[in-house]
Order: structure tokens, then C-alpha cells, then sequence
């Protein structure tokens, strides 16, 4: 589901007989098959050191579970993050903001509603999903106001990419001081002090009842998005605006139309990332900024541009973060998702599903 | 008549004010330096009889933190100006410069204070090798993180360059055994602090101990902006000397049109990796200036607002690709970023009658303005105050028409 048009591996050598035995080994090296074992071997080796650091079986699998959920969260974040990375060819690092904005407007939507009981066996209510399904129109039509204000001059001056991503690390900026501004530097939390409990499952496995739902909402999105792509007459404009803008525009499709409907779809899933991270943490300005070097990750490792990609690449890195937790500091998880980055990028740097540019 | 004090503040004012002067007035050399020469001595004894002796103490302050970050952006534009790297992680090399020369210099933490203060090795090793160190350890970094990186497309490199940034902070941050982990490490020594003491340092003829003898540690900073201004000026005769090499046109060469440096066979994966170590070693050389200025650091001093983004509009403001530029670029936001404050606590008054906790969110307002800086840059003047100087040959006219 790459919103490239498929047009076969380019990556496929044509004259494979004009190369030394060296060369094939290096371009071997860098195949997707080779990411896809090297990522695979990473992730092993790592419950192996789980193993060997005393973390019993039971232990590594509810890490792994608890990978997946993260996965979903960070994949909820990146999809966007992808969409406008492949639509508009620049890394967009105000993504985070729009995460932190999504669980910042929720917290002040359910503050309006009426407190709701939990739906047990979740620990939240009614007021979340609502406050989460108001605050989306919202963020999206800040993400939209940024675009308008910052990057639409610059693609009507066909800026270069530097420019676009210094515009962006500004809006980051701003966003970020604004959020500073109205809901201060302090921790907040959705249902403060209220009980979140294990779920007993089989296999000593434990996980709240709460990380399900994140991850089962994360795959209705995700499945909603991949309709939305595949299935629509705005989800085929995306994909051909991604891959050539000039063509689409020709061929009578309103890129500036698709680039808004990219914003609000990315803005959106952004806002239910940001909830559930809030959700299962807490609210911080910081959020969002922390969440964006595990997307950047999830992206290149999905290859930019490809929906799908970035959700196998959040997933990938998910597990990563939560099973390093159990031999390392799980402070440094960010830096695990660096590290897995930088294999990428070695070995592959489109990643798993991206295509080559022309 | 002028008090001892106030002459002993003139002399230590005069060689910062001097070379200031050589930057700053037009004209060529030997005429430059005489007028600076006047310009400087006139200045030197002038303002400590102008202006009150706090206000002078901050005006010197202010320069020399101005100076540190003029380091950094002349650092991040053989960067960014030259090769055009997009290093988003200056945060990173900065803060490897300043632990580096931290943990060279400081003594080892001994006896009871080991309980509190931990950190890996402490050499009192003297202030410039540590800042050599400082730089040499940033630019290892740097080609580490070059040689994977620096093949791809320039986005790429700012991600990277973001994470490697993040993931230093970190370190820094959790471990406590390298440089005493989230507490600050404390006790850097300033170079030559003993010219402020009392009794100064024994090496010291008389004469001089005796002039300075009225300055007191607070006037420690006069001497430190002399440091920090040497070391800005050997950067900058530098970087004009490499950006005048051949070196530093085939960088540009590279930069503007990459695929015609690489058919006239210049190796430009080998160019983009060196000028990246060479940007990192000058940001480690910053980090250390700055260890040695504030003599207790922290992993937060190094955050991606402070450590980055400020100087990337610096740079931007100033104009990329221009070694004055990045140094006026750091002058000005700087003194928009203390400026904002004094505005800011002015306005208290009237941010409390919005709401009640927006005074003491205030300087989160100075954010908001530098962000908003930055964005009207991006769109309004993306060259800078000072555009890059494209000059092929010193005996062809300038053709100040061609962008």
C-alpha cells in the first residue's frame, strides 16, 4: 500500500553479470532482504539479552505485547508523518506538536464534558473518545492555518527542502511554546489517581485492558486510512500528487486540495496518537518531540511515503523500545529507535516498502 | 579623573574592542587596523565613564556569551554555508566539546564529595588543551556519525543529526559514573581565574597585580570575553582562509551542483565528510569555551532550543554562507532573546490581567518570538541580513546581480 505507484523493485540490477563477486556481496548486503533479516536478527538478539539480563519468558513476552501497543501509537503518529513526508517531500518535525496538541485539546474538551464513569475494563470514560473525536477537526485545522501561513508561500516559491524543514522546525517551535503558554510546563494527567488495572491472561501475560484498546483503535484507523488510500477518489489524487505533482496537476487534480486533505488525515490520526500516548503516560509539552525520533524511525524504516511501511516500521521499533527496557536503561529507548534507524540507512535507506525517487 | 578600577576595566576592554573594530570597519588592512587601533582606545576608555559599572558588567556578559554562540554558528556555517550540511543536532557537538573539556580539566572528585560528584577521569590537564580535546572529541563524533549518513539525501542528515543529538543528551543525562549524570558537574576551572583573587597569582610582576588589584572575581568576565573573542577571531581568519582555498570552492562547488564536481573528479563523499568534522571540531571548541564560562554544566544546558534551533537562526538571520553574517546573526538574536526578557518582566502587569499564570509561563513567550523569527526568515529573507559574497576570482568583478 505504498502511495507510490507500484512500478516494480527498482532496486533490480539489469546487467548482474558486469559485477565483480565483491560488489554483489555489497549489493546483497543492501537489499531489503538483508534489512528485513538484519531487523529480524536485531530483535532477537535483543530478547536474548532480555534472557540473559533474568527476564523470564513470561516477562519478554508481555514486553513484546506492550511493543506491539506502542508500536500502534507511534504507527498512529507516523502514518501521517509518512503521508506528508511523501506528499509534500519534506520531513515535517511540527508532527510531534500536532501529537502533543491532539492530547493537550482532549484534556481541555473533556475538562468542558461532563466527568463520565470508566468503561470498565477500561480505565477511561466516554468524555475521552468524545473529546478525541471533537479535537480532531481542531488540530487539523491547525495543522491546515501552519500550512496555509508557512509552507504554502514556500511551495508556490519552490523553495528548497532546507527551507521547508527549517519552516517546520520553527512552527515545532511555535507550537510547542504555545502549548508552554496556555497549559503550562506541569505533568497533567487524563483521570488523575484513577486505577488502571492488569488484566489476567493466560500465560502470566500482563497488559491493562487499556493497551488493548489502543491498539485495536490504532488498527481500525490504520485499516480506515488504507481504504482511504486505496479505495477513494482522494486517496488515488494523494498517491498520484505524491508520486508526480506536476502530472497530477495536469491531469486536472486540485494538488492544493489534496495536500489540505493530507494535513487533516495526518492531523487526525496524530490527535488519537497523541490521546493514547497521554493515555498510557502522561501529558507533557515534551510529548510529541519525544515521540518524533521513534516515528522519523518508523518512517525510513517503512520507506517515506508508505503507509503500510510506517506501520510495520512503528511496530518493528515498538518492540525494540519496550524488550531493550529489560537490559537497558529504558530511558534510552528513543535511542534504540536512533540506532535501528541508522541500520536503515546503512543498509537499505529506502527502507522496506519505499520506492526509489526518479 | 578615572577611578583604578574603571582603567584597569579599559585595558581588559581594549583588545575585544580592537578586533571588533577589525571586523567591523571597511577599508583595507593597514588602514583598517590604525582606525580600529583609534576606535577601540577611544571606546575602551569611554564606556566605563558612560555607562554605570552593573550596566557595563552585563554589557560585557552578554558579549561574551554572544561570543560562544558566534563560535557555534561559525561552526554550524562551514556547515551549513559551505557544504550545505543540515546538522540539526549542534546541541550534540556542543555539549561533547563541553563535557570533554570538563572531564580534562577538573580535578578527580576525592573522599567525601566522591559520594556526590562522580564523573570518569578528571586530568587537570590546562584550559587550551582541554579545548583542544574538546574539539578533536566532537569531531570523532562528527565522522562517526558522517560516514553512514552524508551519502543519503540532506534530510536524512537532519534527522540524524536530531537524533545523535537527543541520544548525547541522554547519555549525559543517565549516566552517572561518565560526568555525574542529571546533576551538573560542577568545579570547572576558569583560566586564570588567580588574576581576579586576592592575593593574585604568585607569577604575577607587582606592577600589573597592583593595577588589577581592585577588580574583583565579578570582573572575571572582562578577562574571559578577551579569551572568548581570540578564540572567535582565530575561527574566523579560519574559516575566510578555507572558504577562500581550494578547498573551500570545491565544498562550494560540491554544495551548488554536485553532480558536475563529481565528473570533474573531486571526491565529494571524502569533501562533505571532512567539512562535517570540520564544523563538529569547531562546535566542540564552543562546547568547551562555554564549560569553562558557566564552570557547572548539565545535560540540560544542551537542549535542541538553546543548543540548535537559537543558532540556527543566528545563522539564518545573519546569512548562511557568510562568516560576518553568522557572527552579526548571533549578536542580534541573542540580544533579542535577553532583550525579550527585560520586555517580558516589563509586561508582567499586563500578561496578568489575560490570566493569572501567563507571568510565570512568560518566558516561554521568548520561544514564541524566536520561532516566529525564524518562520518570517523562511519567508521573508531566507538569505539573511548579510548574503553569502560569491566571488570566483579577486580579479573579476563582483556580479552582485546573480543570486
Amino acid at each position: 500500500m505504498s502511495i507510490h505507484d507500484a512500478t516494480g523493485d527498482a532496486d533490480a540490477p539489469r546487467h548482474a553479470d558486469d559485477r565483480t563477486t565483491g560488489e554483489r556481496i555489497l549489493a546483497g548486503l543492501r537489499s531489503r532482504t538483508a534489512l528485513a533479516v538484519a531487523l529480524a536478527v536485531t530483535l532477537v538478539v535483543f530478547w536474548g539479552l532480555g534472557y540473559r539480563q533474568g527476564a523470564s519468558g513470561s516477562d519478554l513476552l508481555s514486553l513484546t505485547i506492550w511493543g506491539v501497543m506502542l508500536g500502534g501509537i507511534i504507527a498512529l503518529g507516523a502514518i501521517g508523518l509518512t503521508l506528508v513526508y511523501g506528499v509534500l517531500k519534506f520531513p515535517n518535525f511540527a508532527h510531534g506538536e500536532l501529537v502533543s496538541f491532539g492530547a493537550y485539546g482532549t484534556f481541555t474538551i473533556m475538562a468542558l464534558l461532563p466527568a463520565s464513569a470508566a468503561l470498565r475494563p477500561f480505565s477511561f470514560g466516554w468524555d475521552l473518545l468524545v473529546g478525541m473525536v471533537v479535537t480532531m477537526p481542531l488540530v487539523a485545522l491547525v495543522a491546515l492555518v501552519v500550512d496555509r501561513v508557512l509552507f504554502r508561500p514556500l511551495r508556490v516559491r519552490d523553495a528548497s527542502l532546507v527551507l521547508f524543514a527549517m519552516a517546520s522546525l520553527a512552527a515545532s517551535f511555535f507550537l510547542r511554546s504555545v502549548i508552554y503558554l496556555v497549559w503550562g510546563s506541569d505533568f497533567l494527567f487524563f483521570y488523575p489517581g484513577r486505577s488502571n488495572p492488569v488484566l489476567s491472561l493466560p500465560l502470566d501475560i500482563r497488559i491493562q485492558a487499556d493497551q488493548l484498546f489502543v491498539f485495536v483503535l490504532a488498527a481500525i484507523l490504520v485499516a480506515l486510512t488504507w481504504i482511504l488510500l486505496s479505495r477513494t477518489r482522494m486517496g488515488k489524487a494523494m498517491r498520484a500528487t505524491a508520486n508526480n505533482p506536476d502530472l497530477a496537476q495536469v491531469r486536472g487534480i486540485n494538488t492544493e486540495r489534496v495536500i489540505a486533505a493530507t494535513w487533516a488525515l495526518g492531523a487526525s490520526l496524530a490527535v488519537a496518537g497523541g490521546v493514547m500516548y497521554g493515555l498510557a503516560s502522561q501529558l507533557r509539552p515534551e510529548m510529541g518531540w519525544f515521540l518524533l525520533l521513534p516515528m522519523f524511525a518508523a518512517v525510513i524504516m517503512g520507506g517515506i511515503g508508505s503507509p503500510a511501511g510506517a506501520i510495520v516500521g512503528a511496530i518493528i521499533i515498538g518492540i525494540a523500545q519496550q524488550v531493550s527496557s529489560s537490559f537497558i536503561n529504558p530511558a534510552y529507548g528513543p535511542g534504540v529507535s536512533f540506532i535501528l534507524m541508522v541500520v536503515v540507512l546503512v543498509l537499505q535507506p529506502m527502507g522496506l516498502f519505499g520506492q526509489k525517487d526518479d | 579623573m578615572m577611578q583604578q578600577i574603571d582603567l584597569a576595566r579599559t585595558a581588559l576592554l581594549f583588545l575585544p574592542l580592537f578586533l571588533l573594530g577589525l571586523l567591523a570597519l571597511p577599508g583595507r588592512a593597514t588602514r583598517r587596523a590604525i582606525l580600529a587601533l583609534i576606535a577601540a582606545a577611544v571606546a575602551a576608555f569611554a564606556l566605563p565613564l558612560i555607562l554605570d559599572r552593573g550596566t557595563l558588567t552585563y554589557l560585557v556578559s552578554f558579549s561574551t556569551m554572544a561570543g560562544i554562540y558566534a563560535i557555534l554558528a561559525l561552526g554550524l556555517n562551514s556547515q551549513w554555508g559551505l557544504a550545505g550540511h543540515v546538522n540539526f543536532g549542534v546541541a550534540g557537538f556542543f555539549s561533547v566539546g563541553a563535557f570533554t573539556s570538563a572531564l580534562f580539566t577538573t580535578t578527580m572528585p576525592e573522599g567525601a564529595l566522591a559520594a556526590y560528584s562522580q564523573q570518569a577521569f578528571g586530568l587537570q590537564w590546562p584550559f587550551l588543551a582541554g579545548v583542544v580535546m574538546a574539539g578533536i572529541l566532537a569531531a570523532i563524533v562528527g565522522f562517526l556519525i558522517s560516514i553512514p549518513v552524508l551519502r543519503l539525501r540532506t534530510d536524512f542528515l537532519a534527522i540524524a543529526t536530531l537524533g545523535i543529538a537527543e541520544v548525547i543528551r541522554f547519555i549525559f543525562q543517565n549516566e552517572r559514573w561518565l560526568a555525574n549524570g542529571p546533576q551538573p558537574m560542577r568545579g570547572i576551572p576558569r583560566p586564570l581565574d588567580c588574576l581576579f583573587k586576592d592575593p593574585a597569582c604568585s607569577w604575577l610582576p607587582t606592577g600589573v597585580a597592583d593595577f588589577l588589584a581592585p577588580l574583583s572575581p565579578r570582573d572575571y568576565v572582562f578577562f574571559y570575553l578577551i579569551v572568548v573573542s581570540l578564540i572567535l577571531a582565530l575561527v574566523f581568519i579560519a574559516l575566510e582562509r578555507i572558504s577562500r582555498s581550494p578547498w573551500g570552492r570545491m565544498l562550494r562547488a560540491i554544495r551548488d551542483e554536485e553532480n558536475s564536481a563529481a565528473m570533474n573528479g573531486k571526491n565529494v563523499t571524502r569533501r562533505r565528510i571532512e567539512s562535517f568534522v570540520v564544523g563538529s571540531f569547531i562546535m566542540g571548541v564552543a562546547g568547551a569555551v562555554y564549560a569553562h564560562y558557566v564552570v557547572s554544566i548539565d545535560y540540560s544546558h544542551f537542549n535542541p532550543l538553546f543548543a540548535t534551533f537559537i543558532i540556527w537562526v543566528m545563522l539564518m538571520l545573519g546569512g548562511s554562507g557568510n562568516n560576518k553574517g553568522a557572527i552579526l546573526g548571533a549578536f542580534a538574536v541573542w540580544g533579542v532573546w535577553s532583550g525579550a526578557a527585560f520586555m517580558i518582566d516589563s509586561a508582567s502587569p499586563a500578561l496578568q490581567l489575560i490570566s493569572d499564570d501567563l507571568p510565570s509561563r512568560g518566558a516561554y513567550l521568548r520561544w514564541m518570538l524566536v520561532a516566529l523569527l525564524l518562520g518570517l526568515i523562511v519567508l521573508y529573507r531566507p538569505q539573511g541580513l548579510i548574503k553569502e559574497r560569491k566571488r570566483v576570482s579577486d580579479f573579476m568583478p563582483d556580479d552582485t546581480n546573480k543570486d
